[in-house]
């Protein structure tokens, strides 16, 4: 099952010699119908980190459920610290020393920091009414904060801290309960750039205190430069295992998907000459930074990528453009004319879309089917005398599915049953449906795996390529680069610059996000 | 007719054969029309409610304006001698506006629907006491108004024809919500008003006007109700009947948080409540247990429903990740 590239001689640890911590043996586990899990081993030493990379549906999941103890292998072995097991109980899987940091936090948003970590486990004072004892509380809260490098106190309440801040906190509650082995699952998919490289360097002082780390994520450049070997899974089974000296993205890629992508390259050959402008936004101001007016100008056939660290308003541009935020000053104009966008509903009758950051709570109604939200933006126009034709609508649904891929059993399946990849892609076929003239993209390719990922690149570039003006905002780095014809860097509230293709770099773009000067290839070229 | 419905129905049959062979009576034309009269009055209240709980909305204040327009229409027939169509466009107008006020508030200046509609409840019943000082609207002795009788209180070959006007109602207002661009909007909004209106819609302009569509049909049955008891005392008339249109929601499967429903549901709901009315009456329950006996078939109707809401999703569940496992590779 090694396939050959394993070799642990290869790696630089002195731990690599050691008795593995946890070890996978023909793991075996299978659904009615599905083989989610065939045959999978796998080892983890103590104070290796481990990037675990695989397509959706690939089988991490269940992987996960396996090392938690949620469900039981069908056949196959579990070895935790040395002590075999048929399959983990939840129990087991704590007591060992397992600890895992979800996609989606478990945190008590009202609670400080401290009861956050301790929460069940406080110190309790002396005496019947079990008082919290704040103060040692506190003490042992201190260390934990200090190893994970937090740069917060123990009594900030969490409401306040930033999301890799909050994956801190998670990660120092594993710390607590003297966790051995830290699972981290797609930590950094809603990350900007520098809070990544924060939540990298913990992974790296969990490394050095001998504590193991599984790593999973779709973001290969961050497993490139964090792992120690990376483990590939694919269709439930052991696709791969690459050494250190032979990660990188390409052949994890080659492992994941068993071929090599081309889609992103073609996103990015680009290179036609843009038309006009279409959409220019002239000292807008918006709620996240009232006294910093934005100038952006977005043109026909264009993919302008717009980079900037989390919370540099980009989101906030994206929502008074759309509508859904007041403009709170400044002007907006669409091919040369004043627009007043009031609401969504404004926008959307001028051809101006969002496909916004939260897909679940924005894009789409999870209850309602593909084809009801396809139509709904243009729901007059499926109707005849104001009574809705399904079959209009299912006509339009049917194309949009066959355009973009959608896979479903039918377009009347509920939207909340299908995978994010292609909840994605209802959110853009309701907008293709319609006549786009202005497509602003939010993260369009957050939690999507690699496969419908390089799809949505490529309807991004057929859009441009139609004349549409595509406004993509994204903290992906390699995404930014990839995929843009111009690049626009916001930092508080304000663009900081505009790359044009020749100077696009991962150092050029993070200058700018944080509000310095970048390095240009000409000296009077792109930024502003 | 969605299977939640047709249980209803089962269950409105079953009611009613188990009363009907306790007290033969049940089945007496003079019983069934009368009734059928309550249903059609209590139902034409509970279709305003229902499309206002379908927004994710609730309209506390409709007991309080059955006793204020109710009233008002009598004060404008009876008292000031307005000709009955004009009183009665008023009265329609008045529920209209009320109803906008209510929709603006909850959607312009974001209070909750709880909050507004508690205090309309409060209002208009203070309104409608101090406009009779206390005292009670009725009809002067021999005062007639016959074809304002015929379309409120008459009959139509032994069918009252307050039941043939929620028949009416209820078809227009099953296409509105069900078949209607509108309708769609509506449920959009009430699965998830923040996606709706990233979608486009203009949801305050539909919530707006899902409270004036409850309005105006408030102020319909506020007439009917009127015209049925013929004098009012506004310090109990129309009493807890905004919990007879919400419990008729609740049973016909909607739900608080909005999205759910449908008109059929709305309606049976209303058979049932007053099926029960009906049953406290000819089992010889004493009349005080009559509101324990609706609140304790709702609790377990709902609970029925609920746990059999979570059967079925357990199961839907299950047939779901089997199918994105299936499915998933193949991506």
């Amino acid at each position: 099952m090694n396939c050959g590239v394993m070799n642990y001689s290869d790696t630089s640890f002195a731990q690599s010699t050691t008795a593995p911590f946890l070890s996978l043996e023909a793991v075996r586990k299978t659904y009615p119908g599905v083989v989610a899990l065939d045959g999978f081993s796998m080892e983890v030493r103590p104070g290796e980190v481990i990037g675990l990379v695989g397509e959706n549906g690939a089988g991490k999941s269940t992987l996960m459920k396996i090392l938690g103890g949620v469900t039981r292998p069908d056949s196959g072995s579990v070895t935790v610290d040395g002590v075999a097991h048929d399959g983990l109980t939840v129990e087991a899987s704590i007591g060992s020393g397992i600890a895992f940091v979800h996609q989606e936090l478990n945190l008590f948003e009202n609670l400080d920091v401290a009861a956050n970590i301790f929460f069940g486990r406080e110190p309790l004072k002396a005496g019947p009414l079990r008082l919290v004892d704040r103060a040692s509380l506190r003490e042992m809260v201190a260390p934990l904060l200090k190893r994970v490098g937090a740069n917060f106190s123990a009594d900030t309440p969490v409401a306040s801290l930033s999301l890799a801040q909050q994956q801190m906190v998670e990660i120092a509650k594993a710390l607590s309960i003297k966790a051995r082995l830290v699972i981290l699952d797609e930590p950094t998919s809603s990350l900007p750039i520098a809070e990544t490289e924060k939540l990298l360097d913990v992974i790296k002082g969990l490394r050095a205190e001998d504590i193991s780390v599984i790593f999973i994520s779709h973001r290969l450049h961050e497993v490139e430069r964090v792992a120690d070997r990376v483990v590939v899974l694919r269709d439930g089974m052991l696709a791969g295992t690459l050494p250190k000296s032979e990660i990188n993205h390409d052949q994890m890629v080659k492992l994941m998907i068993g071929r090599m992508l081309k889609e992103r390259e073609k996103a990015a050959e680009a290179g036609r000459a843009p038309g006009g402008v279409a959409l220019s936004a002239s000292a807008v101001r918006t709620t996240a930074y009232p006294d910093h007016p934005v100038d952006l100008e977005i043109r026909r056939g264009e993919i302008l990528g717009l980079a900037g660290l989390v919370g540099s308003g980009r989101t906030e541009l994206a929502r008074v453009l759309f509508g859904i935020d007041e403009r709170l000053g400044g002007s907006v104009a669409l091919d040369g004319k004043a627009l007043d966008v009031g609401s969504a509903a404004d926008a959307v009758a001028n051809g101006i879309f969002l496909v916004p950051e939260d897909r679940k709570l924005t894009g789409i109604l999870l209850d309602l089917s593909i084809a009801q939200n396809i139509s709904l933006p243009n729901l007059p126009a499926h109707a005849r005398r104001l009574l809705v034709s399904t079959g209009a609508e299912i006509a339009t649904a049917e194309k949009q599915k066959k355009d973009l891929g959608i896979k479903a059993p039918s377009v009347l399946t509920r939207t909340g049953t299908l995978s994010g990849g292609n909840q994605q892609k209802v959110v853009l076929a309701k907008w293709l449906a319609m006549n786009p003239k202005v497509m602003i993209l939010d993260e369009p390719t957050r939690g999507i795996d690699i496969g419908a990922k390089a799809e949505i690149y490529g309807l991004m570039r057929a859009l441009a390529d139609a004349g549409v003006a595509v406004l993509m905002i994204s903290s992906d780095m390699e995404e930014v680069i990839g995929v843009s014809d111009r690049i626009a860097v916001m930092h508080e509230g304000q663009i900081s610059g505009i790359l044009d293709r020749d100077d696009f770099s991962q150092e050029n773009v993070l200058l700018l996000a944080v509000g310095k000067k970048p390095r240009l290839a000409h000296a009077a070229g792109g930024a502003q | 007719m969605s299977k939640k419905d047709l249980g209803l129905l089962v269950l409105i049959l079953v009611v009613g054969a188990v009363v009907a062979i306790i007290n033969p009576r049940f089945l007496l034309p003079i019983n069934l029309a009368n009734t059928s009269n309550l249903i059609g009055l209590f139902g034409i209240l509970s279709i305003g409610q229902a499309f206002v709980i379908i927004t994710g909305g609730i309209e506390l204040s409709v007991g309080s304006l059955v006793a204020l327009l109710g009233t008002l229409f009598i004060d404008f027939i009876a008292v000031r001698e307005m000709d009955w169509p004009l009183a009665f466009v008023l009265i329609i107008a008045l529920g209209a506006v009320i109803g906008f006020v209510h929709g603006w508030l909850i959607t312009r200046l974001k209070m909750q629907p709880f909050v507004v509609t508690l205090c309309g409840l409060l209002i208009y019943r203070g309104v409608a006491r101090f406009y009779t000082a206390d005292g009670t609207a009725g009809f002067a002795f021999g005062q007639n108004f016959p074809d304002l009788e015929f379309l409120t209180a008459g009959r139509s070959g032994g069918v009252p024809n307050s039941f043939i006007a929620l028949i009416a109602i209820a078809i227009v207002m099953w296409v509105v919500l069900h078949r209607s661009v509108f309708g769609r909007y509506l449920y959009a909004i009430g699965k998830n008003e923040e996606a709706a209106k990233y979608s486009g819609i203009r949801t305050g302009r539909v919530v707006i006007a899902a409270y004036v569509i409850c309005g105006v049909l408030t102020a319909l049955s506020a007439i009917y109700f009127a015209m049925y008891t013929r004098s009012i005392s506004p310090a109990s008339h129309g009493q807890f009947y905004e919990l007879y249109a919400i419990a008729a929601a609740v049973l016909g499967g909607f739900s608080l948080r909005g999205g759910e429903g449908s008109l059929i549901g709305v309606i049976l709901g209303t058979v049932l409540l007053q099926e029960l009315q009906n049953l406290v009456n000819l089992l010889g329950i004493p009349s005080s247990l009559n509101f324990a006996v609706m609140g304790g078939v709702i609790l377990i109707g709902v609970l029925v429903d609920q746990q059999w809401g979570v059967f079925r999703a357990r199961r839907r569940m299950l047939e779901a990740t089997r199918r994105n496992v299936a499915g998933a590779p193949a991506e």
